[in-house]
């Protein structure tokens, strides 16, 4: 029995290694943080319009056309401005609805800045405050997210979007879900 | 072409280390002395390379060669000179190098003063160490070569972070360093004891100054990093509970556990197999956290490198080392038989409460760093470990052993009379009895435990105060001969004392630094005012400036206290011109009654500035009481029972002679 309590140091060791080996064949680092949201729906809102007399962002909202888009942005955030060209092409080749959470913004530089580079956004919500993307679990922009016919949240991308993402990732997520 | 010497005694030195690792293990098989001499030539001939390699990056470094990669990577040709030598060892290949530096300076010190040591286990002891540093140079020479020249070479470098540049850092790991990689000679011995199958009073007589050593730049370490953190990063903390810090505390816990197992094993011959797995223990924590800083399997503030390639290697070299140790652990400690025999209630015993303590303290540590990675590998999900699991697993752990620590050094061996040990601390007992209500009426409203860790600290300092003077003859003889006594006291006597009495301080410090603090976070435009701790400051004005690699903005606080003017504050937030990082200079005031600690922030566009403003009561006290440690640690190494070493050879078969012997100068 004694000699049993002997090997419980190496038998530890063991274990605590396997799980180092198990961390380093990750395919994410460490600091990557996924949405605990994925597969849940999409969390209640109802957000009013950026612009004056156009449509808010609301949950129904989401799901009117099938399979949706939301791109959480700001007007002060740089990446977000290097994505757009890409949501004004998928906005043009209506390949899926887009729409637009315009996040911890002022209203008038959002509409300035919408107006300068164009809005692919069937409808946007204003959330100046952050507290619909505290719902959302948004800590950074641009996020988008991708959200099914049942209204749930099936994939988050964190970061500027990129044409490969779009291609091997989103797009193809989007056609799965849209069958 | 310096360069490529440095590289080629790096290659030299791993071949010397195979055969210091092979012969000499063979020559302690064989019994050849021929053969066991190889060890201690090796390890002095493996010194003085590794040193030709070290030294030879240092030249690249000063005299900004960015013909290396490592030297691109890392510095610039601006930076100040203390901070291009500290750049050496302040990215992950050239801290390895540091790494195997002082493994073979450890190796060479055994080598040359290990004279009276017996011959099977000093052969054995350098040939595990070589063994360790093999695995280290392999995993340069073939992952993390800093003598990698870059073609063509740049003009200039990336600079170092500049939060590195600072000469508290400049020095926190080459102290650390010391006593982790120190550690690794009182693993090698513990291995040899195993491989021997003997451990004896001897071998702890033995391996005492080495942890002991070790122990000292550990804790004098760790303590620069935390002073570090303190007044460099600026969020007030002086102590995180990030994974590399816990990586680093966990040998620290570990090594305490073992200086003082160490003492049974020598004085009674008992506690072997314990005192055996912790010395193995210790130096598989530090191994620990070199995979966890260098692999990227855990995200940390202070993580070095995250090369997942890199971590393979490092898994390798823990499965060798750590894992081989415990599984020959696990097939000889259970030969090691004890001798003394004690009764609970003794100071073996106390000894024994002491190790589980800090056991169970480095184990709830190690659980709460290695959660994250425990969860996710096995469900998915990720979760984060912070401060509140730690503090409220550590410290109701740490309560009770501060409790024992009054009463243990004063217990007897083998039997102690409890009843006896506690009426003679009636003085310790009235003493605590009374801070405690003193504290209480003074900091009525606040919490209780701040009550607590006061009245622990004054139980512990007037304990120990108790024993000392006990020792001295205060109470049963005549003043004239207290003099006398004193200064024949061993140093490992007044080691103890301020080792213990350091503790105490810290405890004071760290109790009304975190407990009593006041904290003020708010904007304010020059001239305005804000009252904290007592004190006045006002804020004078902003105004920019220029250093020799950056470009700050350095707020001015006029501090005064009941009107009187008493300091002036400069806090400042720099911007490094080369990678356009940020840092806050935080402006302290330090005083024995607490510290005034000023932040100054971005400016609000509206003429205001946001501040944070906090004062810190006894906070420095953490600082004295690890100097007192430190002294403590100094005072114990430098008595000369301890350096004399092994004793002198004697017949086997007689234990308790050999302690007599042992003890008797």
């Amino acid at each position: 029995m004694r000699r049993l309590l002997f090997i419980v140091p190496v038998l530890i060791f063991a274990g605590v290694a396997a799980s180092f080996m198990l961390g380093l064949m990750r395919e994410q680092t460490a600091s990557y943080v996924p949405s605990a949201l994925i597969d849940q729906p999409a969390p209640e809102f109802d957000l009013p319009p950026v612009r004056e007399g156009a449509d808010g962002l609301a949950t129904a909202d989401l799901t009117a056309d099938g399979v949706s888009l939301v791109n959480v942005f700001a007007s002060w955030c740089i990446p977000c401005k290097v994505e757009h060209p890409l949501l004004m092409k998928l906005a043009r080749d209506k390949v899926v609805p887009l729409h637009g959470i315009n996040w911890k913004d002022r209203r008038s530089d959002a509409i300035a800045w919408l107006d300068q580079l164009g809005d692919p956004f069937r409808r946007i919500g204003y959330d100046g405050s952050g507290r619909a993307g505290i719902d959302w679990g948004v800590y950074g922009v641009p996020e988008t997210y991708v959200i099914d016919r049942e209204g749930r949240i099936r994939y988050k991308h964190i970061g500027p979007m990129s044409q490969r993402v779009l291609d091997d990732t989103i797009l193809p997520l989007v056609r799965e879900l849209g069958k | 072409m310096i360069a490529e010497i440095g590289h080629f005694a790096l290659v030299l030195a791993l071949v010397v280390a195979v055969i210091q690792t092979v012969v000499p293990l063979v020559g302690a098989a064989t019994g050849r002395q021929s053969l066991m001499a190889v060890a201690s030539a090796g390890a002095l001939i493996q010194f003085p390379l590794i040193l030709l390699a070290f030294l030879a990056l240092m030249q690249a470094y000063v005299t900004s060669d960015f013909s290396l990669v490592n030297v691109v990577q890392n510095s610039h040709s601006l930076k100040p000179l203390l901070y291009k030598i500290s750049g050496v060892w302040g990215n992950h290949e050239g801290s390895l190098v540091l790494w195997v530096l002082i493994l073979a300076l450890f190796g060479s010190l055994v080598a040359l003063f290990g004279g009276n040591l017996p011959p099977t286990l000093k052969a054995r002891a350098l040939a595990i160490q070589a063994l360790i540093t093999v695995g280290f140079l392999l995993f340069m020479l073939f992952t993390s070569n800093p003598f990698e020249r870059a073609f063509p070479p740049p003009a200039d470098g990336n600079d170092l972070n500049p939060l590195l540049q600072d000469p508290g850092l400049a020095f926190h790991p080459p102290m650390l360093y010391v006593g982790y990689v120190g550690l690794s000679m009182v693993f090698s011995f513990a291995v040899a004891a195993l491989i021997e199958g003997r451990v004896d009073a001897a071998w702890a007589r033995w391996v005492r100054p080495w942890t002991l050593t070790a122990w000292i730049f550990l804790t004098a370490g760790i303590a620069l990093g935390s002073w570090w953190a303190y007044y460099e990063l600026g969020w007030g903390g002086w102590w995180y509970w990030d994974p590399v810090e816990n990586a680093s505390f966990m040998p620290w816990l570990v090594a305490t556990a073992l200086l003082h197992s160490a003492i049974v094993v020598e004085k009674r011959d008992a506690l072997k197999s314990w005192t055996i797995l912790l010395a193995i223990l210790a130096f598989s924590m530090s191994l620990m956290g070199t995979f966890l800083v260098r692999s990227g399997v855990l995200t940390s503030v202070h993580a070095f490198a995250s090369d997942p390639a890199r971590g393979v290697f490092i898994l390798m070299l823990l499965v060798v080392a750590i894992g081989g140790s415990l599984a020959l652990f696990a097939w000889r400690a259970p030969q090691l038989r004890g001798g003394g025999l004690f009764a609970p209630i003794s100071r073996e015993g106390g000894l024994i409460l002491n190790n589980l303590f800090l056991s169970a303290a480095a184990g709830t540590v190690f659980l709460g760093t290695l959660y994250p990675l425990f969860v996710e590998v096995l469900g998915g999900s990720k979760v984060s470990v912070g401060a509140p699991y730690f503090n409220g697993t550590f410290i109701p752990l740490m309560v009770p052993l501060v409790a024992a620590l009054g009463i243990g050094p004063l217990l007897a061996w083998k039997r102690g009379d409890l009843r006896g040990v506690l009426s003679r601390l009636k003085l310790a007992f009235a003493v605590t009895l009374a801070v405690a209500l003193l504290t209480g009426v003074l900091t009525w409203g606040k919490s209780v435990f701040g009550v607590l860790g006061i009245a622990l600290a004054a139980w512990l300092a007037s304990a120990m105060v108790i024993e000392l003077a006990e020792r001295i003859g205060i109470r049963r003889s005549k003043p004239s001969s207290w003099a006398r006594r004193a200064l024949g006291l061993p140093r490992a006597a007044y080691g103890m004392f301020f080792a213990h009495l350091g503790l105490a301080v810290t405890i004071v410090g760290i109790t009304g630094s975190t407990l009593w603090q006041s904290e003020l976070i708010r904007t304010m435009k020059p001239g305005e005012t804000a009252t904290i701790g007592g004190f006045e400051l006002t804020l004078e004005g902003v105004e920019s400036l220029r250093g020799p690699n950056y470009q700050a903005e350095r707020g001015r606080f006029l501090v005064r206290r009941d009107g009187r003017e008493i300091a002036v504050l400069h806090p400042e937030k720099r911007r490094y011109v080369v990678g356009g990082q940020e840092t806050t200079e935080a402006a302290i005031r330090s005083r024995l009654a607490g510290d005034l600690f000023a932040v100054i922030g971005d400016a609000d566009g509206a003429g205001g500035y946001t501040v944070r403003l906090y004062f810190k009561p006894f906070l420095p006290w953490i600082w004295f009481g690890v100097g007192f440690m430190v002294l403590g640690g100094l005072l114990s190494l430098s008595d000369r029972r301890l350096r004399i070493g092994a004793p002198q050879k004697r017949p086997r078969g007689q234990g308790s002679a050999l302690l007599q012997a042992a003890g008797a100068e």
